[in-house]
């Protein structure tokens, strides 16, 4: 069929360009989604109440009991013995970017459940740069929360060297943009809010546990071979290096590689997978609608 | 209301040309074959049962999904390889509710501005506006979970026309809503197109919500089985009224008969 409901005969097709959006208007948007991002985070006071809580836990609790049972022998980046205290704290401090990371995916799945995300995806930007966008509002949130922690830890009397709160941003900022893609990743293949349990047991836990987060990977491989292989497989292992190492003004190379390619690995699928024309959204998710 | 159009619509282009598309989710045909087209300040209604691919199209429009087979075209610009231009000139309100909940109304509408690329101070003065139109004057700051359901529609409407839209896609809008208020809105949408000169798409399942000078497209199953003037697909179904004519299409009883020449 090939009518038209329109009253009169349409002519020649010449579409007219607007204007097209300059930097100013890119910066618009990212401060947009960026605040979007922290005023739930804010309205949401158990969320940052557990997101702080959780680490302190393990800081507190976990960590004073084992002090005595996890010897640290000195590796570096560390010159002297370290409290076990001071040895975990990189890894909780990678645990609240990929608890973090993980929460944005989850909050994709609800805001695709809830209609939300259409607004986004709607909008007239580069479907990349709104991926970004979200990813760098997530990340913003999650090293907030980083530092409310070292800010508690700092008075428990964990404290790194003072230039080290400086050197350690851009090391956050990477692995929690590694994680925040990563989280985003897995958005688009879970198809219901239900189905994030599964991320918890398969992603959260796992990759928390190998790695280096709560005992040196040599540990590991006096333990099991096999396990220390998984736990080099790992890419949170070496987010947890590089923040380890950045707190005493160092930079591991390695670490630095892997997680910039898994970042780039991890955002490029889930801009493919947020495509409309290629991605896993268009195959899987019914309209939400009843027309 | 400061709504004036950009004017930047294209010459004699339609404001929503749909030709040729169809879409299948897995082996399940949703739309197929469908075309038709809408002119610049015209209320256009998209008439369908549950099923029929309403919202299958909007999601092809508003570029949610890839259109695989056809072409869809907002006032000349391809959905597909254009959709930054295509989407700069809709707006849309969805049939799923999209308000965030925690945030306020004015922060809801504040971050619509800011995907389009529109400036804070700009912003506010346009919400001002639009908060006005859609007679929600008082309720800025108060919570979008606070609103009742014709209430968030119209901050909806209000965000969908923010970015000054020439063509705005509405989806079972008024689904939900008590008598008055579905009344209510389908008014502020008519006066849009009359004072603004928009064009509107507007998909429903309720026959009464279509007025004898509107232009319908009537889908069945993901086929298009009537598009026309009113009384032009009236007569064509050899139906006493619209409704009739629309039970009869829904039916599969008139089918393509009803197809209206221009």
């Amino acid at each position: 069929m090939s009518t038209s409901a329109m009253p009169e005969k349409v002519g020649a097709i010449t579409p007219v360009k607007s204007d097209a959006f300059g930097l100013r208007h890119y910066l618009i948007c990212l401060k947009g989604i960026v605040l979007r991002e922290g005023l739930r985070f804010l309205h949401q006071r158990e969320r940052f109440i557990s997101s702080l809580v959780r680490p302190l836990v393990w800081l507190f609790i976990f960590a004073a009991g084992f002090r005595q049972v996890l010897g640290v022998s000195i590796i570096p980046p560390y010159k002297t013995y370290v409290l076990y205290e001071v040895y975990i704290t990189p890894g909780l401090c990678g645990m609240i970017l990929l608890f973090s990371g993980m929460q944005s995916s989850l909050s994709m799945v609800y805001d695709r459940e809830m209609g939300n995300m259409r607004i986004l995806l709607v909008s007239p930007f580069p479907r990349w740069y709104l991926l970004v966008s979200k990813m760098l509002a997530g990340v913003s949130v999650s090293i907030a929360q980083v530092y409310a922690f070292l800010i508690v830890a700092w008075f428990w009397g964990v404290k790194a060297p003072p230039l080290g709160y400086l050197f350690v941003l851009p090391a956050l900022f990477l692995s929690g943009m590694m994680l925040c893609a990563l989280g985003m990743l897995l958005s688009s293949m879970i198809k219901q809010l239900e189905n994030f349990a599964g991320i918890m047991n398969f992603v959260i836990f796992p990759g928390y546990f190998a790695s280096p987060a709560l005992y040196p990977l040599w540990r590991i491989q006096e333990a099991s071979p096999l396990l220390y292989k998984l736990c080099l497989a790992n890419p949170f292992t070496y987010a947890v290096e590089l923040i380890r190492f950045a707190f005493y003004g160092q930079v591991a190379w390695v670490a630095l590689g892997v997680v910039a390619g898994c970042t780039l690995l991890f955002l490029g699928g889930a801009i493919i997978a947020y495509d409309p024309s290629r991605g896993l959204i268009t195959r899987k998710q019914g309209t939400g609608g009843n027309g | 209301m400061q709504h004036a159009r950009t004017g930047k619509t294209g010459n004699g282009a339609a404001a929503l040309d749909v030709a040729g598309v169809s879409h299948s989710y897995g082996p399940k045909r949703a739309l197929n074959d469908v075309s038709f087209s809408i002119a610049p300040a015209t209320f256009t209604a998209l008439l369908g049962l549950n099923g029929a691919g309403k919202t299958t199209l909007f999601s092809l429009i508003s570029h949610l999904y890839d259109t695989r087979q056809g072409s869809i075209r907002i006032f000349g610009h391809d959905v597909s390889r254009a959709s930054s231009e295509a989407l700069r000139r809709v707006g849309i309100v969805f049939q799923a509710r999209t308000l965030d909940l925690d945030l306020s109304v004015y922060q809801n509408l504040s971050y619509h501005a800011s995907l389009h690329g529109i400036g804070r101070h700009e912003a506010r003065q346009r919400i001002a506006a639009l908060i006005e139109t859609v007679d929600m004057k008082g309720r800025q700051h108060d919570k979008a979970r606070s609103l009742s359901g014709g209430q968030m529609r119209r901050i909806e409407i209000a965000r969908a026309l923010l970015h000054r839209p020439s063509l705005l896609l509405l989806d079972e809008a008024t689904v939900g809503l008590d008598i008055q208020s579905r009344a209510g809105i389908l008014a502020t949408i008519r006066k849009l197109v009359e004072t603004e000169g928009i064009g509107v798409l507007w998909a429903t399942h309720l026959i009464d919500e279509v007025d004898d000078g509107d232009h319908v497209v009537v889908l069945r199953q993901g086929d298009l089985v009537a598009k026309g003037k009113v009384a032009d697909v009236v007569k064509a179904s050899g139906a006493a009224s619209i409704r009739d004519a629309f039970s009869k299409l829904s039916r599969g009883e008139a089918a393509a008969d009803a197809e209206i020449s221009p």
